[in-house]
């Protein structure tokens, strides 16, 4: 840890450190924590993880995507050495946290831990009571970026647990426009947390396109919070997709704060073998005017269990509030769970707020068409998973990161999908 | 709009027309609760030993809960040693017709508006009333037994036919199910018994008018129905408690049995004090309502419509054990003023081809706070299971909320659930169309407000439904604009 950082760091790790230690790690007593059970996380206890694992080159070159910016973040630290800066154009500035804060870099100490209130995320407060490196982004006012940032997160112990608490901090000033995308990645089979923290703020008419891929080790714990404000006029979307780790749980939030703020926020997130993933969504509509569209599709296979948690909330005033939610899961196996529960707060009259949640299997009708031209059984239904995510994936617009990720999911669907439990024969003649 | 704005404040200050306080002599136990005054109820009510063990059971299940705290309401804490436990109208002998009733509780009866003797000759609706406590009249009886069919307290259930009550008291809502079902467990003091036997259709609603009375008396009423095999039977309930300053607390249980082809309908309109337009005063209705769809191609519904209680929390469920056994509810609640309401249902689906619809509408005003919480369960073995859930709120007013928190859990693939919500308000071009075909400003409202539940009183006894239209409009007066 640094010993160099300046006062408001430590002041901030020590209040969240004074945060976590009262709240502790939640447990399924709590209702935001009731379906996903921590007690693995809790009961870990890893060393925190240091140094460079072996790996780490190899990981971050599996999923290059080509004529990015790249950044890496191995074991919660930024590494340079693995970075790629080569393409950053101009009005768009990188800097690994520890020596931001350590220059003063501009916004960092106004905004760093200051996106969100980590009261409610004890595990966001878990991330900032060990702050010490991650990168900033820095976009200048006016400046559109159209080369993509790729940050690429590496956690890996060498085969030793290890937990590690990367942290992103992105400043889009007043009317610039950037795509970020943030891939979190270790070795297979490896054991560690990852516990990462990234705070987004959108300026005034900016537009912050935001990708997470989540490709974690099977047998990783990964809990991500991604929390953006939006100011008037501003966009963000965020797009999420999840195949990997042991246990997940995602807390994305977006604070509308300025009138005229717009956010997309998407996912499709594949549950299959054990694993646990578990996404809570939180959209504030703080003030009027403001438009937000969600939809998540889920895909459950094996003994997976899934949590889908999505909250709209509209303000007293904030009058003339278009939200949309939309939550479909595909239950492709009889022993996966799923738990979806959209949830609106809403304080004011004149708004739409809409939300549906639909869960189900692939349709026995569709199936027999296909099939009835000639689509094996295993295409047919490949092809209507495909329809199904292709509504959020084509959302992605960074093509290669796009093809990583469709590979991600269809292999994985061949490896522990079987066409005949999932879709029982009999039912179909 | 200003104007109407103006009527409608009017007619929101309108005083609540129910409150008045009948002088009746009563037989109220210490305030306090402890093992001797669960012993001291099952005494009083000559009970037998086993169901003061149950009673024994509870209470100290209840000692070891906490009160539930994540429903989406705020409340004032209940001092639990602060209320008396038991209320009985003294007069107790048995009565033969309605003439021996106690002439000021039949006074409060007409004032409510519900004349028994109108309710026995006109509306062919046996009464069953239940002033606080204890079962003060029961009519119909004789014709109801012809056909075997019990409807009776639930004290005299207990006396009469123990051998029912034992095997399915609890046996829906167990004495350990929640905190204020356990404290229900433990010091209930009547309610209502309903056995219909094999294969028979109840020629007529079944009622029961329970009525808060005694100053600081907590009301735990305890209703079990029981549908045996191809019966059917509707029952309704109905609330109205006169105005008081302090709090007080209503925890009733209710549990429903319905064997293999058998059907339950549960009407209820809850309209109890909902305090003043400060928010000061009102009950609190914690409500456990649950019934089991124990036998194949069984089928219960719940309609409520809740325009009453300053905090209203209730989730009429529905265990959908037996295969294509079929589950409803139907719900329309209302908050006003500072009303909080946090109330829907649970499906929980078990066997095979099992359907559940939910249809809530949520209408807030003023400063009200209306919540749908509900959850729909598919089990692993409820193969082509069905559930539709549709919840729908009306704002009304720019200081109220609507919340809606369905909670789908689903371990079946052959499951298809369907989840829709909406909020909206009513549109300043609706309330033009009208008024411009010279319909007022109150009837225009109350024709949207009425059309916006209609999916609900549809599911009502005629009886209800006019009941509920006209509670609906006394609810919201003064609260458009």
């Amino acid at each position: 840890m640094i010993t160099s950082a300046p006062t408001w760091v430590d002041e901030r790790r020590a209040q969240a450190s004074a945060q976590f230690a009262k709240a502790g790690f939640p447990t399924m007593r709590q209702e935001e924590w009731r379906f996903t059970n921590v007690a693995p996380i809790a009961a870990s206890n890893f060393p925190l993880a240091t140094g460079a694992p072996r790996h780490a080159a190899a990981l971050v070159a599996g999923v290059t995507v080509p004529g990015a910016v790249r950044l890496a973040i191995v074991n919660g630290q930024f590494a340079a050495g693995l970075s790629d800066l080569g393409a950053l154009p101009k009005g768009i500035r990188i800097a690994g946290l520890r020596d931001g804060a350590r220059d003063a870099t501009d916004g960092l100490e106004q905004h760093l831990a200051k996106v969100f209130s980590i009261d409610a995320h004890p595990f966001a407060a878990l991330n900032t009571a060990f702050l010490d490196d991650g990168v900033a982004i820095i976009v200048t006012g006016g400046v559109v970026v159209d080369t993509p940032v790729h940050i690429v997160v590496v956690t890996s112990g060498d085969g030793t647990p290890v937990v590690a608490h990367p942290r992103v901090l992105v400043i889009a000033g007043a009317n610039s426009r950037v795509g970020i995308a943030q891939t979190f990645i270790g070795a297979a089979g490896d054991v560690y947390f990852n516990n990462a923290v990234t705070e987004v703020v959108v300026g005034e008419g900016a537009i912050v396109e935001l990708y997470t891929d989540q490709r974690e080790s099977e047998k990783a714990f990964h809990v991500a919070n991604i929390q953006a404000h939006v100011a008037a006029k501003g966009v963000f979307a965020s797009h999420a997709f999840s195949t990997g780790a042991r246990i997940m749980r995602h807390d994305i939030g977006v604070g509308l704060k300025g009138e005229g703020a717009d956010c997309t926020m998407n996912g499709v997130y594949l549950a299959d073998g054990d694993r646990l993933m578990d996404t809570h969504t939180s959209l504030d509509h703080a003030v009027p005017h403001c438009t937000s569209h969600e939809i998540y599709k889920g895909i459950l296979a094996g003994k997976a269990k899934a949590v889908f948690n999505g909250r709209i909330i509209v303000r007293m005033d904030a009058q003339k509030t278009d939200a949309k939610q939309t939550n479909r899961a595909l239950l492709l196996s009889d022993e996966a769970t799923i738990n979806s529960n959209p949830q609106l707060e809403i304080f004011a009259d004149d708004v739409k707020c809409t939300h549906g949640a639909a869960v189900g299997q692939l349709d026995e009708e569709a199936m027999f068409y296909l099939q009835a031209r000639g689509l094996t059984r295993t295409e047919a239904r490949d092809m209507l998973l495909h329809a199904f995510a292709g509504e959020v994936i084509e959302g992605l617009k960074i093509p290669a990161l796009r093809g990583q990720i469709e590979a991600t999911l269809f292999s994985a669907l061949e490896r522990d999908v079987n066409p005949s439990t999932a879709l029982r024969a009999g039912s179909l003649s | 709009m200003s104007t109407a704005t103006k009527t409608i404040e009017d007619l929101a200050n309108t005083e609540y027309k129910y409150g008045f306080v009948t002088d009746v002599e009563q037989d109220i136990v210490p305030v306090g609760l402890d093992e001797d005054v669960v012993r001291l109820i099952s005494s009083k009510k000559g009970e037998p030993e086993w169901l003061l063990d149950w009673r024994l059971k509870a209470f100290r299940a209840w000692l070891k809960m906490t009160e539930p705290h994540w429903q989406n309401v705020t409340y004032a804490p209940i001092d639990y040693q602060g209320v008396s436990y038991y209320a009985a109208p003294s007069e107790k002998k048995k009565l033969n017709s309605l003439d021996e009733v106690d002439p000021e509780i039949r006074a409060t009866f007409n004032k409510l508006g519900i004349p028994i003797e109108e309710q026995k000759l006109l509306s062919n609706v046996a009464v069953d009333a239940v002033f606080d406590s204890v079962s003060v009249a029961t009519t119909f009886r004789s014709k109801l037994a012809e056909l075997g069919i019990i409807f009776c307290s639930f004290s005299e259930a207990v006396k009469d036919h123990p051998e029912l009550v034992r095997q399915y008291l609890g046996s829906v809502v167990p004495h350990t199910d929640n905190y204020f079902a356990a404290l229900n467990s433990a010091v209930f003091s009547d309610g209502s018994f309903v056995y219909i036997p094999k294969g028979t259709r109840c020629p007529m609603e079944l009622s029961t008018y329970f009525r808060i009375n005694a100053k600081n008396t907590g009301q735990f009423e305890r209703t079990l129905i029981i549908a045996d095999e191809g019966s059917h039977v509707s029952y309704l309930e109905g609330c109205t408690a006169p105005m008081r300053d302090e709090n007080q607390l209503h925890a009733a249980v209710v549990e429903l049995v319905a064997h293999a082809d058998a059907t339950i309908k549960y009407s209820t309109v809850q309209n109890w004090y909902p305090g003043d337009k400060h928010g000061k005063g009102g009950i609190y209705n914690f409500v456990t309502k649950r019934g089991i769809c124990k036998g194949n191609r069984s089928k219960i519904t719940w309609t409520q419509v809740e325009t009453g209680s300053a905090v209203t929390w209730k989730y009429p469920s529905c265990i959908l054990q037996g295969d294509d056994s079929v589950g409803e509810f139907y719900s329309v609640a209302v908050t006003n003023n500072f009303q909080q309401a946090d109330t829907g249902t649970k499906m929980i689906h078990l066997g095979k081809n099992t359907r559940s619809t939910i249809v809530s509408k949520g209408i807030s005003a003023g400063k009200g706070q209306n919540t749908y919480r509900g959850a729909v369960k598919i089990g692993k073995n409820a193969a082509n299971a069905r559930n539709y859930s549709q919840c729908d709120s009306l704002l009304i007013g720019d200081r109220c909320g609507a919340h809606t928190f369905p909670y789908l859990e689903i371990k079946n693939t052959t499951a298809k659930v369907e989840h829709e919500a909406s909020t909206s308000k009513i549109g300043e071009d609706q309330m033009f169309y009208c008024e411009s075909r010279g319909i007022t400003k109150e009837d225009a409202i109350n024709m949207i407000v009425s059309g916006f539940c209609k999916d609900v009183f549809r599911e009502l006894p005629m009886e209800f439904a006019v009941e509920a239209q006209k509670l609906l409009g006394i609810s919201l007066e003064g609260s458009v604009g």
